[in-house]
């Protein structure tokens, strides 16, 4: 039997590596990766806490994260193909029209 | 948690005015491929949310909560009154963006759909008593707004802008889950009076993992609104957005963000508030003086405005930091003077807009009131709204916070916040001198139209309303949130 600190240790590490990607990653996929790495983490955790309360609502929540990050994968997407058109890059330096 | 109780339709009672808007949204959508003129889209958006408010006027008064989906959803005075502040944020900004966006080529049906989906997931986040439903709510939230502030797709800024919230907006979600998924493991409920329960009866208000799921949410909601340091991503995504949606989302999300922070904390984590205050204090102050000194800087007047709405992010915290029913509710206070003001001046920087013209630069306000003196006395009330300055409603809305944190004991907050007041009068009254004192440029026509004229005429008109007679808000306020949550 695997106890339950492994699983918080294992969402902790993969949703630090999550923020890490996130931070220092210079693509935009790849920082759309690092997102869904953390929004995977916090299922781990949800589902080792929700088996090891015997309580279901943990569960109930990751459903509904899963279905979110669907949703939310879909119009991140269609925000980069939107952005490609005009500007062809991907590259996060590249992106300063903004700035002040 | 009671499953036993059947299912009856007057169960759903409080959510009839959520679901008044979902409908609305999804009859906009088929309405948008019958109809060509997009006004009529509009109109029948702000058809649906009136009856939205109809609903909700009924609902209104209640001493006892409803609740509803197993004490999932609640209706109460609180969340009643941010509905009333979430209903005039999206009829003004439908009035305003009438024909501003068919000046940026970007009518389009979906438009107002999203306004109003946006809309729903706030009320459900005002309503929100597990953080669950919270959860829920706020991604229907940003995930229509996301799409809003790209709604120009032809423009790369508003492209920047999308890319630039979305990313932000999705890392501030992942640490909202983190921090509920340690929540949940720690009092095994996601239910926020039961969060409050299990944190007395396991004794567990020092656990250090409580508090770091504690702050993992203070984070996400300081992301949604816009607190330093916290708010890299607000000036960008203000600047590129259609002017409208900034004007929408410089409110509607702020307004939920603080609604479901003050439910959070004091009703799931009452009993941490030594803690929460201790991480809030620095936050405040670090918010309010990112906001008024770089605000200074600034020369495009969305900027400048985003800048402005950040440092009133932090004079609304105030209210919370306070800990009272009488805190909670200045802050409440704030948040609906802010979104009349707030909308009133964004809709005069729309209306310099027009075809070949963008219109957003203080330069573009020179001599303004030789040429349009009626647009320019509007600003002029809007901007010393925005500063505070009596008899304007700006000034209550400062002067109830401050008189609350000072009741609380921190009569040092309140003393830097008036200092920063005064700082951020540099920047809103320079509009005022660029208006009045110096000599037009150029000749700059103004896009009026009759939405419009109604929507500045509203928001003046409550403004100096407010501002002369406050009770009229304060009895509504106190009304509302008699007591803590």
């Amino acid at each position: 039997m695997v106890p339950l600190s492994w699983y918080i240790i294992l969402s902790a590490v993969v949703f630090s590596i999550g923020v890490v990607g996130f931070f220092t990653r210079r693509n935009l996929i790849m920082i759309f990766m690092s997102i869904e790495l953390m929004l995977n983490s916090v299922n781990i955790s949800l589902v080792a806490y929700s088996h090891y309360l015997q309580s279901m609502r943990g569960q109930v929540l990751v459903f509904f994260v899963i279905a979110v990050a669907a949703a939310e994968a879909a119009i991140g997407l269609a925000i980069i193909i939107a952005y490609y058109r005009n500007n062809p890059t991907i590259k996060v330096d590249e992106i300063n029209l903004l700035k002040g | 948690m009671d499953m036993s109780s059947g299912f009856s339709l007057l169960s759903i009672r409080p959510i009839v005015p959520e679901l008044t808007m979902i409908c609305t949204a999804l009859i906009l959508l088929l309405l948008d491929l019958i109809v060509k003129k997009k006004e009529v889209v509009a109109v029948v958006g702000i058809a649906g949310t009136l009856v939205a408010l109809y609903g909700t006027l009924r609902l209104y008064g209640f001493s006892e909560p409803l609740t509803v989906f197993s004490d999932m959803f609640v209706l109460d005075g609180y969340s009643n009154f941010f509905r009333l502040i979430f209903y005039l944020n999206v009829i003004l900004t439908i009035c305003i963006s009438l024909r501003y966006m068919v000046i940026e080529k970007a009518s389009f049906g979906e438009y107002y759909a999203l306004l109003i989906f946006a809309t729903t997931g706030m009320m459900i986040m005002a309503s929100a008593s597990d953080l669950i439903v919270l959860y829920l709510g706020l991604e229907l939230m940003a995930l229509s707004t996301y799409i809003l502030a790209g709604m120009m797709r032809k423009q790369p800024r508003s492209n920047e802008a999308a890319l630039k919230y979305f990313f932000l907006g999705a890392f501030s979600s992942a640490f909202f889950l983190y921090g509920i998924s340690l929540t949940y493991g720690l009092t095994g409920t996601t239910n926020l009076k039961d969060i409050a329960a299990s944190l007395q009866t396991l004794n567990i208000t020092g656990n250090p993992m409580v508090l770091l799921g504690l702050i993992f949410m203070i984070v996400a909601f300081g992301f949604k609104i816009a607190l330093a340091p916290f708010h890299m991503w607000a000036p960008d995504v203000y600047e590129g957005a259609p002017t409208s949606v900034t004007a929408f989302m410089s409110v509607g999300p702020k307004a939920a963000g603080f609604a479901v922070l003050g439910r959070v904390l004091f009703s799931a984590f009452g009993a941490m508030q030594i803690q929460w205050d201790s991480i809030l204090i620095p936050l405040a102050v670090i918010t309010m003086a990112t906001g008024s000194i770089i605000a200074l800087a600034q020369t495009n007047i969305k900027r400048m405005l985003a800048y402005s709405s950040i440092a009133h992010a932090g004079y609304m915290l105030l209210g919370i930091i306070a800990g009272t029913p009488g805190g909670l509710a200045s802050t409440a206070n704030y948040l609906m003077i802010y979104a009349i003001m707030n909308i009133g001046a964004f809709a005069v920087v729309i209306m310099l807009r027009r075809e070949g013209f963008q219109g957003e630069n203080l330069d573009d306000y020179m001599g303004l009131a030789k040429s349009h003196p009626v647009a320019s006395a509007l600003m002029l009330v809007f901007m010393f709204a925005l500063t505070g300055i009596p008899p304007t409603a700006g000034f209550i809305g400062k002067f109830y916070v401050f008189m609350e944190v000072i009741d609380a004991g921190y009569t040092y907050l309140a003393v830097i916040a008036v200092v920063f007041s005064v700082i951020s009068a540099f920047f809103y009254l320079r509009v005022v001198m660029y208006m009045y004192m110096r000599d037009p440029r150029e000749e700059v026509a103004l896009a009026t139209s009759p939405s419009m004229n109604f929507a500045l005429a509203v928001t003046a008109v409550m403004i100096l309303v407010i501002g002369v007679f406050p009770s009229v808000l304060l009895d509504l306020v106190k009304f509302s949130i008699p007591g803590l949550l």
